[in-house]
């Protein structure tokens, strides 16, 4: 049995200007110790979904219009808010994109790390602060005893982005989510916090769910990798069989938009056009006006196209139009 | 923070000495002179008096001299009442300062809890009655609410005077008068605050770790949230302690307010200069006392600050 199974997770924004359909109909499974990708553009519903899981987008405008998330035996998304917070923080951590406002300005490291453990161990303060002294070593932060009474804006974005997986991470979590870790980190900075993340992950066992839209940094750290676009999966395969053998004209766009892998001197590969208004019905497949293959006028027009298996453990969106080559591009 | 505490100090002294120039050209301004009455009074006499006060001096001579007096403390002496100006002040202030720290009372358990409720419940009926509340209590004047007050409370309610200040539930009306337009800004400064933090990402971080709503708000949101209205009660307090004239004139308070009025009318610029002057005094300090709680409250202004400073 997985640890966690998503199945068919709704979600939608009650807005003025309409409903947007953000994550619309998602499933997924998290086994024990894997990595589980989601990648997508910004916008694409990727954050929402793992948000919802957890209770966190705001409601209104936010609602969860079905779906089932079984973590353990219980049904994530039937939990009141007091219930959430026995999975919260204790079962399941989280750390977010920018460690420069994820952490509190009005708080000690120390107050803010004790926290989890006070809460959901019932630790004492002084037992709890040893805890997190032995937590922010791990994470490599030098001179844990004296740095954890400092302010957070006393620490650099990646020494922040340290203590906030150090956080996540302090109850031994069976899952952490991952919100774009890397993004807002230098360059430099991105490198150290994927491999502390995975070294974490592979010292205590913990199932990952990465969330991210860089495909490089897909391609290292997850074992599994579904693309989201227009709030729903195209595609779904392990990492290896995803960068060997992309379907999806969106999973092959993203590839070949990667900078590294593209000739040098040349203008950088991009795909053309925005992601669609997900506040209107969209009757057909969704990617089908971005879509640059020889058989794009074959696009389904008028239902969704299905997620089937189209070789063992590779999943995608079976729009014909999708699936033929790629326009003027010999290698596909 | 020491030297944050002496910048601040100095702008506050610039501010002082600001304010005594306009308000002592300003008072030069008005036609008349202490000694304008109805009663007929030879020249000679008003001769006597100028020279006694030295008005007969030349304007900027006389502003060089009252501005030494007031560096060193000296107020003068008020020709219209022939008494001592900070005499005068100490004898009124006194009834101010325990109604404006009642109006603080009313202000602060009115408006600060209103607003947090308000932000919590945001877009509830709760929340749009105390916006509804607190717009009212912006736009109605204290010479409204306090007849209001008077006619419909303390008519029909033995134990309180429409008006006096003998006992100790005597202040219970003209407080609540003078905090209740505070008190609405104060709700909305809270909210709007409040607002602001709890949108912020390590609030939805402390919601990850499964911190309880009741703690979220109480540890994690009310420091932030609190600035902008700690802000706000610095000349807000020395406002309410510095005497309504509106307020105390209503409820036969002997305070302070009074005399800002009257002086004015009686052309004592003396007097006027000393209240305004007081006045000016409380609000420098007073801002002073928030900028040092909302450092205590922001560890960021408290680094940023020094550090400028250094």
């Amino acid at each position: 049995m997985p640890l966690l199974s998503v199945e068919d997770l709704r979600v939608s924004f009650h807005t003025r200007n309409g409903i947007v359909r953000a994550v619309d109909g998602v499933s997924f499974t998290v086994e024990r110790g894997q990595t589980v990708g989601i990648v997508g553009e910004s916008g694409s519903g990727k954050s929402v979904t793992c948000y919802s899981l957890l209770g966190l987008i705001p409601k209104p405008p936010g609602r969860i219009e079905g779906g089932r998330a079984i973590f353990d035996g219980t049904d994530l998304l039937q939990l009141s808010d007091p219930q959430l917070n026995t999975v919260r923080g204790r079962r399941i951590g989280m750390i977010f994109q920018d460690p420069m406002t994820s952490l509190n300005p009005y708080l000690r490291i120390s107050a803010q790390l004790v926290e989890p453990l006070i809460l959901h161990e019932g630790l004492s303060r002084a037992a709890a602060l040893d805890r997190a002294i032995a937590e922010m070593a791990a994470v490599g932060i030098p001179r844990p005893a004296d740095r954890i009474h400092a302010y957070p804006h006393e620490f650099s974005g990646g020494m922040r982005q340290r203590v906030m997986i150090a956080m996540a991470l302090i109850t031994r979590p069976e899952i952490l989510i991952a919100d774009e870790p890397t993004t807002a980190l230098d360059v430099t900075i991105q490198r150290q916090v994927l491999d502390l993340i995975k070294a974490r992950q592979a010292e205590l066992g913990t199932a990952v769910i990465f969330i991210t839209h860089d495909l490089a940094v897909v391609s290292e750290v997850c074992d599994q990798v579904n693309v989201m676009y227009a709030g729903r999966f195209v595609e779904r395969a392990p990492v290896n069989e995803l960068f060997t053998s992309p379907l999806h004209a969106y999973t092959r766009a993203l590839q070949a938009s990667i900078p590294a892998l593209q000739t040098k001197g040349e203008d950088l590969y991009t795909i053309s056009g925005r992601p669609p208004d997900l506040s209107r019905p969209i009757p057909g497949c969704a990617f089908a006006p971005r879509c640059e293959t020889e058989t794009r006028d074959q696009c389904l027009t008028d239902r969704r196209p299905e997620l089937v298996e189209k070789s063992p453990n590779h999943w995608v969106q079976d729009c014909p139009g999708c699936l033929g080559p790629l326009r003027g591009n010999p290698q596909s | 923070m020491l030297p944050f505490l002496t910048k601040r100090l100095f702008q506050g002294l610039i501010v002082l000495f600001a304010l005594f120039t306009i308000t002592f050209f300003l008072a030069k301004a008005m036609p008349g002179e202490p000694f304008t009455t109805e009663k007929n009074v030879s020249e000679s006499i008003k001769e006597n008096m100028r020279k006694k006060f030295g008005l007969d001096q030349p304007v900027l001579k006389q502003y060089g001299r009252r501005l030494a007096n007031f560096a060193t403390g000296d107020f003068g002496i008020s020709p219209r009442k022939n008494r001592p100006v900070l005499e005068i002040i100490a004898q009124s202030f006194p009834a101010s300062l325990v109604l404006g720290l009642g109006g603080l009372v009313v202000a602060v358990g009115i408006g600060i809890p209103m607003g947090i409720v308000s932000a919590i419940r945001r877009n509830g009926w709760i929340d749009h009655g105390a916006m509804a509340f607190a717009m009212i209590g912006i736009c109605v004047p204290a010479f409204v609410i306090g007849p209001l007050l008077q006619s419909g409370v303390a008519m029909r309610l033995d134990f309180l005077k429409v008006a006096g200040w003998d006992q100790p539930i005597d202040i219970l009306l003209p407080a609540i008068t003078l905090g209740l337009g505070t008190a609405a800004y104060l709700a909305r400064l809270t909210r709007s605050g409040m607002l602001e933090i709890l949108s912020q990402d390590f609030i939805r971080t402390a919601r990850a770790k499964g911190v309880p709503t009741g703690q979220i708000i109480v540890r994690h949101a009310l420091r932030g949230g609190l600035l902008p209205s700690v802000a706000f009660l610095g000349p807000a307090f020395a406002y309410l302690i510095s005497g309504s004239f509106v307020v105390e004139t209503l409820f036969q308070v002997p305070g302070m307010g009074q005399h800002f009025v009257n002086a004015a009318i009686d052309r004592d610029e003396f007097l006027l200069l000393g209240v305004v002057m007081f006045y000016g005094f409380l609000i420098v300090v007073m801002n002073l006392a928030a900028d040092v709680v909302q450092a205590l409250l922001n560890p960021r202004v408290r680094l940023s600050e020094t550090a400028a400073a250094d």
